[in-house]
Order: structure tokens, then C-alpha cells, then sequence
């Protein structure tokens, strides 16, 4: 298949204002990524986007100016940006336009995201008995994983203070004050075994992407990145997602380890290609279970590769340069969109003071989301 | 207690909780079933702060930590339930487990105690 290009990049300050909307940080990055590319709004020949909590992305043309262009809403979890960007390159592959825009933001109130058992289908009771609690799956996932593969509760420490110490040297970020291991591991128990201190917060951000076809990209005065793959992926039977009433017996499924060899598959590379990569860091242990189910490791070696520093930005898989979910806060909408953001700018060499040293070629990013969604591209220059 | 009531694909035979009239898996019909009250622990946590209400209802005497898990069974089928340790740091996976319907989500004691 022919190959997308991701001509321009931008992206709002991520974290928590009084004032700013959801739909400003949007045009914020909307404006910056056609900045980036070097276009004006009007060379954009169709438009994908959405947010998970705050408005409709469509509605953006009001201040970016009524060209007409068509713009599609899409609003899928987690999987929001990364759904927003299958669509932009099937627009380009399918000959609909050559510049295309996908663009995810949200904004979130303060606090645990507190869904009703209704909308997911079940019975009332599991929120009177307070099971309607998201760190719920997260502590008895990685606690299951612990139990399994020999992860100690210090390398779930050591995630995050990683996270901390690359949001620390991000500009953008939420949370830029490194915080040691064993202040992490003393924070509370939120959710056993998972601390204050490893879990990402709701908060408030957009990331935007202007993708063109080659021929386009000939003519634009941005710094192109070749997206090799982008897919999504829903769960297949079998897998252990949050509010499940039951799983399934027998060895797990796992839709981030289909969404991640699909893409893989698509783009014609291997985990060991990669050299630096986005995974879904909602909280530490989502980040050890990621490694490997993204393929990068086999299950239990994450202790050994995360005491060696194999994750740092100098080490030989650098994993969440930007400090990921934990350092820059969890926009639902916007998230899919900020890691591949990150990679963009690691790939072009303009990371600044979290750039990983040995020019890297190839990227990864990694989204993972109720109700067992995943979104995976892989990139390269 | 009352055992819990799950559903079992006529076609694949896998067992579903709660019950539900298509099988997750391939999609026909199923049939009510009446569920193991034994199982194992398979994993756990702990509840630390009080869930937001609404939702949820505190018990009468105000919110305590409480634990939560899932328990294997015999019909290849991992069950959610309030988990009633006396000693939250007693909880291991693998320990045996009675589980039983309640007036609300399914509730697991450690086998041998009341």
C-alpha cells in the first residue's frame, strides 16, 4: 500500500486549567500542526477528530474558517485519536484528499472517572457495592501479572519515577517534579498493589496531525515522518478488561497484543526495529504488561530490563520519553495523538532535552482503553 | 446462601456470568445454569478509598477498605465478587473460596469461614 506521510505536528500544554476548554486546546494544536506542515486550513481537503467529554471536534471549523471541507466526528474511548488517524489514511489511500487533518482532545473534571453501571450494561448493584471503580482492574491486573511473573511492587516504583524524570525535562508536561521510588511506594494505597503515585490523572489536552499523500508532501515545507502502519483492534473473547462481571478461564487474550502484531504486520517490521516507543502508561503496571504484550519482551523480563534502565531514554528500548500518561495526565481524547506526537519529534531529532541519543528510525505508539480497545501505529523517517 | 446463575452456550460450551440469552463467544443461544459455589482466588485488590456516591452506597455503619476479586471455578469462569477477609492482609491468590449470590454483587468468603 502506498505510504501516509505525517507532514505537520502540534500540540496544547497538557494538565489542568481553570479556563481552558477542551475545544481551545484543540485549535491550539489544530493551529500549531498546520503551522508545523507549513499550510493554511484551507489546503486541508478532509478532517477527522473527536473528544471523549468535551464537544465535538466538527465544530472547530467555526473558528479555523468554513471552507466546507468534510469533517467526520469520532468518538471511541481511548481509542479516539488513533481511530481519528485509520481514518485519515484510509481518506488519503482512498483518494478522497492528499492533506488530511486528525485531531483528539478532552477535558476532564478532577477525580476518578465515575461511570454508571447502566451504560455499560450492567446491573445497578455493581455501583451500590462499589465495583464501578476503574483502579479496581488496573490493581488486580498487574496483581495477577506480579503473581505470575515475579514482578516486585519496586519495579512498578521505578515506572513512574521514570515517568516523573522524562515529564521533568518535557516543556509540555503536567507533572515535571522528578519524585523518587520510595516516595512513590509510600504515597497510599489506592488500589493494591498500585500507589497515588503510579496512576495517571483525567486531565486536559489536545494533540493534532496533518497526514498527506507523498505527492502532496513534495510541495509542503514540514519535516515528514512516514506513518508504516496505524491500527485498531476491540477485544476478542477471552480477555480480562475493567467492570467484568466474569472472565473467561484459561490463558488471557489480549487486544494490545493483536492490535501491536497487526501493526507490526502491516508496517514490515519487529519489536527489536523499534528505538523509542509509546506505551499506554494509565498506571505502572499497565506499562510493564505492555511491554510485552506489545511484543518487546517476554512476560517477567520487564524486572531485570526496567532495574537495568533498558527503558530510560539512554537505554536500549526507551519507553514514554514525554513521561507518558503518569507525567502529562490522561485527556481520553487526546492521548493516542500526543504519543504519536512525541515519537514525530524523536524521529525528527527535535526532542530537546528527552531526545534519545543515536537518532533513532523507528517509533512505536500504544493505546489501550475500556472496553478493551487498542490503537498501535508505527512510524519511521 | 443461593448459588449464582450463569448461562451455557448449547454450541461451545462456555459458561457466561451473569446469564445472558447469546453466548460471548459465538453469539447462540444459551442455557440457565446453576453455578459452582467453591472456587479459587485468582486475583484481587483492595478498595482503599470510598467510591463515589452516587453510585455507590456505604454500608449503614460508613465506609471501610474493603476487598474485591475474582474467583475461578470449575466451569472455566472467573466470577467478580466483594471478597469478606476479617484481615486484608491475609488475602492470597490461589486461596479456596465459597462464593453466593446476594441481593447484590456476588459475594466470596475464604473457604472454612462462616
Amino acid at each position: 500500500m502506498d505510504d501516509v506521510l505525517i507532514a505537520g505536528a502540534g500540540i496544547s500544554r497538557f494538565g489542568r486549567t481553570e479556563h481552558t476548554t477542551g475545544r481551545q486546546h484543540a485549535l491550539y494544536a489544530v493551529r500549531a500542526a498546520l503551522a508545523d506542515a507549513g499550510i493554511p486550513w484551507s489546503r486541508v481537503g478532509a478532517a477527522f477528530g473527536g473528544s471523549d467529554a468535551a464537544g465535538l471536534a466538527d465544530t472547530l471549523v467555526s473558528q479555523l474558517g468554513l471552507t466546507g471541507v468534510p469533517f467526520v466526528n469520532v468518538k471511541n474511548g481511548c481509542a479516539t485519536g488513533g481511530s481519528a488517524l485509520v481514518s485519515a489514511v484510509n481518506a488519503i489511500r482512498a483518494g478522497l484528499a492528499d492533506v488530511v487533518l486528525a485531531v483528539g482532545f478532552d477535558k476532564h473534571p478532577r477525580g476518578a472517572f465515575d461511570p454508571l453501571p447502566a451504560d455499560w450494561g450492567l446491573d445497578d448493584a455493581y455501583g451500590r457495592d462499589g465495583l464501578m471503580v476503574t483502579t479496581q482492574f488496573f490493581g488486580m491486573k498487574i496483581q495477577r501479572y506480579m503473581h505470575e511473573y515475579g514482578i516486585s511492587a519496586r519495579t512498578l516504583a521505578l515506572v513512574a519515577e521514570k515517568a516523573y524524570r522524562n515529564g521533568s525535562r518535557n516543556p509540555n508536561a503536567w507533572r515535571r517534579t522528578p519524585i523518587g521510588a520510595d516516595e512513590i511506594l509510600a504515597s497510599g494505597l489506592v488500589s493494591d498493589p498500585l500507589t497515588r503515585y503510579m496512576f495517571c490523572s483525567p486531565g486536559e489536552g489536545a494533540a493534532a496531525l496533518v497526514l498527506c499523500s507523498p505527492e502532496a508532501a513534495a510541495g509542503l515545507a514540514g519535516v515528514p515522518v512516514t506513518l508504516r502502519s496505524a491500527v485498531v483492534r476491540s477485544r476478542r473473547f477471552g480477555s480480562f478488561e475493567v467492570f467484568s462481571p466474569s472472565i473467561a478461564g484459561g490463558e488471557l487474550t489480549s487486544v494490545s497484543r493483536d492490535a501491536a502484531g497487526a501493526a507490526f504486520e502491516a508496517a514490515g517490521v519487529a519489536p527489536g526495529d523499534v528505538g523509542v516507543c509509546q506505551l499506554q502508561d494509565t498506571e505502572s503496571g499497565a506499562e510493564v504488561m505492555h511491554l510485552a504484550e506489545c511484543g518487546f519482551c517476554a512476560d517477567g523480563e520487564q524486572e531485570k530490563l526496567i532495574a537495568e534502565g533498558a527503558t530510560e531514554i539512554g537505554g536500549s528500548l526507551p519507553v514514554n520519553t514525554d513521561g507518558g500518561c503518569i507525567a502529562n495526565g490522561e485527556p481520553i481524547g487526546a492521548s493516542g495523538l500526543r504519543q504519536v506526537y512525541e515519537i514525530v519529534q524523536q524521529l525528527r531529532g527535535r526532542a530537546g532535552e528527552r531526545q534519545v541519543p543515536g537518532e533513532p528510525r523507528v517509533g512505536f505508539t500504544h493505546v489501550y482503553g475500556a472496553p478493551g480497545v487498542s490503537a498501535c501505529t508505527v512510524l519511521s523517517r | 446462601m443461593p448459588a449464582l446463575v450463569g448461562s451455557r452456550c448449547a454450541g461451545c460450551e462456555v459458561t457466561a456470568y451473569p446469564a445472558d440469552g447469546s453466548c460471548p463467544r459465538c453469539g447462540r443461544d444459551t442455557e440457565t445454569v446453576t453455578l459452582s459455589t467453591s472456587g479459587t482466588l485468582w486475583t484481587w485488590t483492595v478498595q482503599r478509598y470510598a467510591p463515589k456516591s452516587p453510585p455507590y452506597v456505604p454500608p449503614p455503619e460508613g465506609f471501610r477498605p474493603f476487598a474485591v476479586g475474582y474467583v475461578e471455578l470449575p466451569e472455566r469462569l472467573r466470577v467478580a465478587a466483594v471478597l469478606d477477609f476479617a484481615d486484608l492482609g491475609a488475602i492470597r491468590i490461589g486461596a479456596p473460596m465459597r462464593i453466593e449470590a446476594t441481593g447484590g454483587v456476588p459475594r466470596a468468603v475464604p473457604a472454612g469461614e462462616k
